[in-house]
């Protein structure tokens, strides 16, 4: 990213994934680095398994929301949450995404159905210029706690070379904000998502 | 990197604000967390009031002795406020004072849209309208200071977006807080008689000039020209506020047209001259702002009374809707419509893969599930179920579906009597403990001396659960965390007069559904206290004993299929595979609700174990069958990570 551009990134997934506490990391990665950051969020139903969403942009941008088709990272946390954003996606979009499934109650509940991976792989290269795919979930355990997945896909994000600072700089950023006891593990699963992306980019 | 809300609360330390009073609720609810992790450290005082128009006058008691004070609130929650609010702008005050109205457009988690920016025009009341995180720090650091100059207080007014965005402030001294003094008596200001209201009228029409020569040089209204082609070679001006301005600047360089833009910060009283001599200069002129044409009329009205005829557009051609959250799509559609451009717009199109829907729904071992599912049970679903405000407005969802009615905060008592006279049927009013505080307690002494007959459910979950686990006059802590006298809501009731009082805890299924059958059979007011702790609150202590969080699971060799758990139960812990019902071991709380909903008894404690039950499950702990693996770690960790 040069001066002049701006990124546009947009988190996306359920609540109790840690989706709000990854994207404050990263605009916090971006003001210590002293890039100009616009962020929103949806609060309010985070805590009560809804969809939760985030919106960062970084450079010369006012609105903190992204406009149709401008995303250029859809850093998604779960299959049809993805679904759910398309619109927001164009060929310029790269999708990064968990494919470990939460099934909303609804699914849970036998009164609705939860499409086909494959179905919903299909309709997101339909839209985006890119997608890459993984079990963030396995990873966050190999790493030592589920609950690293936020952090994790934050790695798959610093693998995309198109942040405007560097690696060290995220992983020091995170080390700052996130409980002193976590900061191995959390560390650690975010190495290994940014090993595992950048052999697939 | 401030949320918003954060930027509010600083500001206000940067003002030097002594006072700081609200009733928490959506988008405004983090001002209040910032005050209660900052204020006693700062020397503010800060309180989480009954309801909104407490807080106001708590707020305004303190401004008229000369303090400054800060009361927050979300829209609907002025309205409550209101009666104080009108008449407390005619009085003014000494110490500077702001009122913030936390709008929501497109009611992420609200049950209206109302554009609180009418409230200026009703009450006369300067208001200031930020669109970043930045601005509504300045806002409000200055804005006392305003307060101060006209005696009268300031309408601060955020919409979401302003409230739960993140953005760089930059941050300036902390100011000085004052020392209490004696009051200064002044009844033909403070004591509105009439006398003194027909005193104060003329006064308000006299501040109102002031604050709009205020207005005509604030720093909050300003030009800003975007260089580009002149479409048709008209002279555009556009005219915007709060954050739609972040939207127009942003998608102007791209579109590529010449345009002035004309923000406006202090949008009551509007700069009259200001918008007039730059509509004399115009061809075009596009009103951008989010809900109702509240700028809109005024500025066909300046141009009137200056006999412009130029072209104004905006709500009125339907350009831009009356509804929803603007974003840079809106904005840009509407001012390529206005101008009718020949502009390509993004194409991008949703999904054509359909996504099942992930409605919000009440937690694991939310106790609220049992107490609905008893009362239901209790009345065999025959009763009208008039709901109240907070996470219970969810036992709306399906399977449960109790909810008939919901108003705004509190109705649930005052509607319920109403339904009774006019159904003739069994009908119940389901409200939490902090919205019964709030403002269901004149309307159950209404009931009661009018003889209205229904029962009255108090699903007392020890908190404001909705908006994020607030202190309440149930709790024996105040909203900075100090000990404080708590109110017992039964003996509240009980004191009133009213003859069936009883307290349940729903996770005692039988005896809670029993009590709610004598309840129904009562005749007039019967009150069923439904007392058991949030889940949330419970699954946090449990994650810090020893051993945690001990979930249930189904034991398949005993279970009948019969779906009386998913099917009217519907915890969403619970989930279908295939034929069979499962218990997600990750989301089960433990709470053990559906295992008396079971009739078999197939639903059973597990032993804690991480991979589920191991065998040597038990009920309760015993000792001789109690299983050695280590306790899950997921579960421990999961309350540090979030």
């Amino acid at each position: 990213m040069s001066d002049d551009q701006s990124i546009n990134i947009m988190f996306i997934g359920v609540g109790g994934q840690g989706i709000l506490t990854a994207s404050t990391i990263l605009g916090h990665a971006a003001l210590a680095h002293g890039t100009k950051v616009a962020m929103s969020e949806v609060h309010g139903m985070a805590q009560r398994g809804g969809s939760v969403t985030a919106n960062i942009r970084m450079g010369d941008v006012h609105s903190p929301l992204i406009p149709a088709g401008e995303t250029d990272i859809l850093l998604s946390f779960e299959p049809v949450e993805t679904l759910r954003v398309l619109e927001y996606t164009s060929d310029k979009t790269l999708v990064i995404m968990n494919d470990e499934p939460i099934y909303p109650f609804t699914v849970s509940l036998g009164q609705e159905p939860y499409p086909s991976m494959d179905e919903i792989k299909a309709e997101i290269e339909r839209h985006a210029g890119g997608l890459i795919s993984f079990n963030a979930l396995d990873i966050a355990k190999e790493a030592g706690n589920s609950l690293t997945v936020n952090v994790a896909m934050l790695g798959a994000l610093a693998a995309t070379d198109k942040l405007p600072f560097d690696v060290e700089h995220l992983r020091k950023v995170i080390s700052e904000r996130v409980p002193e006891r976590f900061i191995d593990v959390n560390l650690k699963a975010f190495d290994m998502v940014l090993e595992k992306v950048k052999g697939e980019l | 990197m401030l949320l918003g809300n954060e930027a509010v609360a600083r500001g206000a330390a940067e003002a030097g604000v002594d006072i700081a009073t609200t009733y928490p609720g959506t988008p405004s609810s983090e001002i209040g967390t910032t005050f209660g992790h900052i204020g006693k450290e700062l020397g503010i005082y800060f309180e989480y009031s009954t309801n909104e128009k407490v807080a106001l006058e708590v707020a305004a008691g303190a401004s008229i002795a000369g303090m400054r004070s800060l009361a927050f609130m979300k829209h609907v929650g002025l309205n409550v406020a209101a009666d104080a609010f009108v008449t407390l702008i005619t009085m003014g005050v000494r110490g500077g004072m702001i009122i913030l109205s936390a709008d929501d457009p497109a009611a992420h988690s609200s049950q209206n849209e109302q554009d609180n920016r009418f409230y200026a025009l009703l009450a006369n009341v300067p208001m200031l309208e930020p669109a970043t995180p930045q601005e509504a720090k300045e806002m409000v650091r200055i804005g006392f200071d305003l307060s101060e100059e006209l005696e009268i207080p300031f309408l601060l007014r955020t919409t979401t977006r302003l409230n739960h965005v993140r953005g760089p402030v930059e941050l300036k001294e902390l100011g000085p807080r004052r020392e209490p003094k004696e009051f200064e008596r002044d009844p033909f200001r403070f004591v509105t008689v009439p006398l003194v209201a027909r005193l104060r009228h003329p006064w308000l029409l006299e501040t109102e000039k002031k604050a709009r020569e205020m207005s005509e040089s604030s720093e909050f209204n300003f030009f800003q020209d975007f260089e580009g082609d002149a479409p048709d070679g008209k002279k555009v001006l556009i005219i915007t506020s709060g954050v739609s301005y972040n939207y127009v600047v942003d998608v102007l360089p791209e579109m590529g047209i010449a345009a002035k833009v004309l923000k406006i910060g202090m949008t009551h009283p509007l700069p009259e001259r200001m918008i007039g001599d730059a509509l004399a200069e115009t061809d075009t002129a596009i009103i951008v702002e989010e809900l109702e044409p509240y700028m809109e009329v005024q500025v066909r009205d300046i141009a009137q009374r200056r006999g412009l005829t130029l072209e104004i557009h905006g709500k009125a051609q339907e350009l831009f809707p009356r509804i929803l959250e603007f974003n840079p799509d809106v904005v840009k559609q509407g001012i390529v419509d206005a101008l009718e451009l020949k502009l390509a717009l993004t194409k991008s199109y949703p999904s054509e893969v359909k996504a099942p829907s992930r409605p919000p729904n009440l937690c694991p071992g939310c106790p609220h599930r049992a107490s609905f599912y008893a009362a239901k049970t209790a009345c065999n679903d025959s009763a009208v179920y008039a709901m109240d405000i907070g996470c219970y407005t969810l036992g709306l969802l399906p399977p449960l579906r109790v909810a008939d009615t919901e108003v705004c905060m509190g109705s649930s008592v005052g509607v319920a009597g109403g339904l009774s006279k006019a159904t003739g049927q069994k009908v119940i009013s389901f409200i939490g403990d902090s919205t019964f505080f709030h403002s269901g307690i004149p309307a159950l002494i209404n009931a009661l001396h009018n003889k209205h007959d229904f029962v009255l459910a108090i699903l007392d979950n020890r908190t404001t659960a909705m908006t994020g686990h607030q202190s309440h006059p149930g709790i024996p802590l105040d909203g900075m965390g100090d000990p404080a006298p708590s109110l017992d809501i039964a003996d509240l009731v009980r004191g009133l007069g009213i003859d069936f009082v009883e307290v349940v805890d729903p996770y005692e299924l039988e005896p809670t559904t029993d009590t709610f059958k004598r309840a129904f059979e009562h005749e007039g007011i019967a009150v069923v206290i439904a007392r058991q702790t949030c889940a949330l609150l419970l699954d946090k202590a449990a994650r810090k004993t020893p051993e945690g969080i001990i979930p249930y699971f189904i034991d398949q060799d005993e279970c009948r299929k019969c779906r009386m758990c998913v099917g009217k139960f519907g915890c969403i812990a619970l989930y279908v595979e295939g034929e069979d019902i499962m218990i997600n071991q990750q989301l089960c709380d433990g709470c053990g609700v559906c295992s008396q909903v079971c009739p078999f008894g197939a639903i059973k404690r597990t032993c804690g174990c991480p991979d589920g039950p191991c065998g040597v499950h038990y009920d309760e702990p015993s000792g001789e069958d109690e299983c050695t693996e280590p306790l899950c770690e997921v579960a421990e960790g999961k309350e540090v990570a979030e």
